[in-house]
C-alpha cells in the first residue's frame, strides 16, 4: 500500500479487449471526473495491452487528463497475474489515492488481485462513488475528502458505504450501466506517459486455448424502452405477450430472473442484480413481483410502469403507474391504445 | 492418482429468501432472523471437487472461518463425501474485510496439502467476490474465476472453462491452481443417507463444550475442561472430531487479521427501504389504459 497521499491523482484501468475499449472505463471516466475535480487532481487512465496507442486519444476525449500506457506483446490477452504485475508497479511508481475498475468479469479478476498484493483496500460493485469526510469511532481521528464506496449488500437488502482511511489507494471496482455515459470532447488534449515494463512467459501461467464470444441477443443498456416479463406471463408460449408489446413501442423485451430461469426468455434478457442494469425511459413489468435483486437493476428507469394482479407485489413500490390486474387482459389493451394512437416505432 | 482439494466454505444469512417475517414494520430487513445456510456457489465448488475425487480419487479438506454455529456447514460436509473439515473460529477474526480473511484463510490452506483450492464465487452476504483470487495472490498460485466446468485435469495440469460476461474460455495452466465456480456450474448432490447417519454426531470442540456445560451445573471449570477433554478424545477416536483452529494455531500475525488487519471500514448501512412513491393507480379497463398512454405521450416518455 502507498498510505495517504493528497497529491495522488484518480485513474480509472481503461478495459480493453480486441483493441477495443470497453463500455466501462468510458463511464467511470465520466464519474471520475468529477472525482478528481472535487480533489484537485488530475484524473489518468492506466491502459495496458499490445498496440493500443490508438486507444488513448478516446480515453482523453472522454475525460482523462493523462493516459499511462505500458504496451507489450505479452500483455496483449488479458490475464490476472501480468496484469496485476503491471498495475502493481504503476501504483508503486505513481502512488494515486484512487484506483477504480469496471465490476466486469475482468474487473473483478483482476483488482483483488492488485489489492491483495499491495495491501489495499478494495470495495466491490460499487453503485455510486462519492468524495466525503469519515471520523474513526475509536480514535476519534477525522479522515477527510475520502471516497465513499456505496454498494449494495445483503443480496441487496442494504446499502452500505465502505471507506478505506490509510491503505490506500482506495480501489473500487464499480457496477456496469451505472454512471451515466459522458459525452466527449474530441478537442481535449491530454498527455500520454508511456511506461516500460519487464514481462516474462513466467507471469502468464494461463494458456487461453480457446474463446468463444458470442454477441449479446439484445443491447438493454441502450433501450429507450424495456417491456420485462416475469414468472406471472406464465409460459414461453404466453411471453409472446411481452415480445408483441414491445415490437409495438420499438422497445426491447426483457426479462426477471425467475422468467429467465423458468425459460420464458435467454438468460441475455435478464435484468437484476445479477442480469444487467438497465436505465430506459420507460420501463414495463409485466408479472413480476418485484423482489429487491429485480428493483437493482431497474430502479434507475425514469417511468415505470407494473402490472401485476397482486396488490401486495413490492414492484407497487417503485412503480409510478400500478395496474392491478390481469396481465393476459391489459397487455393487449395497452397494445390496442398504442395502435390506435399511431404511435409510431 | 488422486488430488489433493481444498474448499473454502461460508455459513451466511439466507439473503434470498426474505419473506415477510423477518420484515420490520419500516420496511428494512431484520438480518439476524435470517435463517443461517451454506452460501450456495460454495455447494458449487464442494461439488465440483466431489465429481474430481468421484473421478480421480483423492482426498477433500473443507474450512471455514466462522462462529461455532458454522459447524452445520462443516458437518453438511461431511454429510456430502468430504475426509476433513476444519473449523477456524476465533474472536479475533470479527471486522476482517476481504483482505483479512484471506490472510487468515491462506495461514489455514497453507497447513494442508493443496493441488487445487477451490471457493464459490462470491457470498450472498458480502457479495464481494474478492477473497477467492486474494487467497490466490496469497499462495501465490494462479487462479481460474467464473469457472463453469472441468475440460481435463492430469497430474501436471487443469484445463477449465469460464464465462467471460458475453462467452466462454478454455484456460490451462499448471497446478496447483484456485478455482472460483459459479452457480451455472453444477446441481450439487445431496447428503447421502449413510454418511448422514455415520456423521451426525461430528462435532468441534467448542460444541462438545456446549454439550458438556448444558448436561450439569455447579461443575468447577477444571472439571468441564476435563470432560470436555474426555469427550473430544472419543469422538477423535471414532473419527469424529472436527478440528478447530484458532489465529495461533494457523501462526497469523493479528495485525493482519480482524478489524486492524481491515483496509476498509464501514461508514454507514442504510437499509433498503420499501416505500409508497408518488404513483398513480391506473384501472385496468380500456379507458385507464387509454388515458395512460395518452399521459406517456404528452411527456414524451412515448414517441
Amino acid at each position: 500500500m502507498i498510505g495517504v497521499n493528497r497529491k495522488g491523482e484518480v485513474w480509472v484501468f481503461a478495459e480493453q479487449h480486441n483493441r477495443q475499449l470497453e463500455d466501462t472505463p468510458i463511464e467511470l471516466l465520466g464519474k471520475a471526473r468529477g472525482l478528481a475535480d472535487t480533489l484537485g487532481v488530475k484524473l489518468a487512465a492506466a491502459l495496458l495491452g499490445d498496440n493500443v496507442k490508438e486507444l488513448t486519444n478516446k480515453l482523453i476525449h472522454y475525460g482523462a487528463d493523462k493516459v499511462y500506457l505500458v504496451e507489450h506483446p505479452l500483455l496483449q490477452f488479458y490475464q490476472a497475474t501480468s496484469f496485476a504485475k503491471v498495475m502493481t508497479g504503476l501504483i508503486g511508481k505513481y502512488k494515486p489515492q484512487i484506483v477504480l475498475y469496471g465490476a466486469t468479469v475482468t474487473g473483478r479478476d483482476l483488482a483483488p488481485r492488485i489489492a491483495s498484493a499491495i495491501k489495499a483496500g478494495l470495495t466491490a460493485d460499487c453503485t455510486d462513488l462519492q468524495i466525503g469526510d469519515h471520523t474513526t469511532a475509536a480514535d476519534k481521528k477525522l479522515h477527510k475528502n475520502l471516497l465513499f464506496q456505496i454498494r449494495p449488500a445483503f443480496g441487496g437488502n442494504i446499502i452500505a458505504t465502505i471507506i478505506n482511511p490509510e491503505r490506500w489507494p482506495q480501489m473500487a471496482t464499480v457496477r456496469e450501466g451505472v454512471m451515466p455515459m459522458p459525452e466527449p470532447d474530441v478537442k481535449r488534449r491530454g498527455e500520454v506517459i508511456i511506461e516500460k515494463t519487464e514481462l516474462t512467459q513466467q507471469d502468464l501461467p494461463l494458456e487461453i486455448l480457446q474463446e468463444h464470444k458470442q454477441p449479446k441477443k439484445v443491447n438493454l443498456k441502450a433501450a429507450r424502452i424495456i417491456i420485462a416479463g416475469g414468472a406471472g406471463v406464465g409460459s414461453k408460449e404466453n411471453f409472446k405477450l411481452i415480445w408483441d408489446l414491445a415490437n409495438c413501442l420499438g422497445a426491447a423485451p426483457a426479462a426477471s430472473r425467475a422468467a429467465v430461469d423458468l425459460g420464458f426468455i435467454d438468460r441475455d434478457h435478464q435484468v437484476g442484480q445479477t442480469g444487467t442494469t438497465v436505465r430506459p425511459s420507460l420501463y414495463i413489468a409485466v408479472g413480476i413481483s418485484g423482489a429487491i435483486q429485480h428493483q437493482a437493476g431497474m430502479t434507475q428507469s425514469k417511468k415505470i410502469i407494473a402490472i401485476n394482479n397482486d396488490p401486495n407485489a413490492p414492484i407497487f413500490n417503485v412503480a409510478h403507474y400500478k395496474i392491478i390486474g390481469d396481465l393476459n387482459k391489459v397487455v393487449p389493451m395497452m397494445i390496442k391504445a398504442i395502435k390506435e394512437k399511431g404511435i409510431k416505432t | 492418482m488422486g488430488y489433493n482439494c481444498v474448499v473454502l466454505i461460508k455459513q451466511v444469512p439466507d439473503t434470498k429468501r426474505i419473506t415477510g417475517e423477518v420484515m420490520n414494520d419500516d420496511g428494512t430487513v431484520r438480518r439476524s432472523a435470517l435463517a443461517a445456510i451454506f452460501n450456495p456457489e460454495d455447494l458449487n465448488a464442494l461439488e465440483l471437487a466431489l465429481q474430481i475425487k468421484d473421478q480421480f480419487g483423492g482426498h477433500i479438506t473443507v474450512i471455514t472461518m466462522g462462529l461455532p454455529a458454522a459447524g452445520v456447514i462443516l458437518r453438511d460436509s461431511l454429510f456430502r463425501g468430504v475426509d476433513d473439515a476444519i473449523l477456524i473460529t476465533d474472536a479475533r477474526c470479527a471486522g476482517s474485510d476481504t483482505l483479512a480473511t484471506s490472510y487468515i484463510l491462506s495461514c489455514a490452506v497453507r497447513k494442508t496439502a493443496y493441488d487445487i483450492v477451490l471457493c464459490g464465487r462470491q457470498a450472498i452476504d458480502g457479495d464481494t467476490a474478492q477473497v477467492g483470487p486474494q487467497l490466490a495472490e496469497k499462495l501465490g498460485i494462479p487462479q481460474i474465476t467464473y469457472v463453469e466446468q472441468l475440460t481435463e485435469l492430469n497430474a501436471k495440469t487443469i484445463t477449465a472453462q469460464r464465462n467471460i460476461g458475453n462467452g466462454w474460455q478454455q484456460v490451462r495452466t499448471t497446478l496447483p491452481v484456485l478455482l472460483t465456480v459459479t452457480s451455472e456450474a453444477n446441481e450439487p448432490r445431496f447428503a447421502a443417507a449413510r454418511k448422514m447417519m455415520k456423521y451426525k454426531n461430528a462435532m468441534t470442540p467448542i460444541e462438545a463444550e456446549r454439550i458438556v456445560r448444558g448436561q450439569g451445573s455447579g461443575i468447577s471449570d477444571a472439571e468441564i475442561k476435563k470432560l470436555v477433554d474426555k469427550k473430544c478424545n472419543e469422538l477423535e477416536e471414532r473419527g469424529l472430531l472436527i478440528k478447530q483452529w484458532d489465529l495461533d494455531s494457523i501462526g497469523a500475525d493479528l495485525s493482519w487479521c480482524g478489524l486492524s488487519g481491515s483496509p476498509t471500514k464501514v461508514h454507514r448501512i442504510q437499509s433498503v427501504v420499501l416505500t409508497d412513491k408518488e404513483s398513480k393507480t391506473i384501472e385496468p379497463t380500456t379507458n385507464g389504459v387509454s388515458d395512460m398512454i395518452h399521459e406517456l405521450m404528452e411527456d414524451k416518455i412515448i414517441a
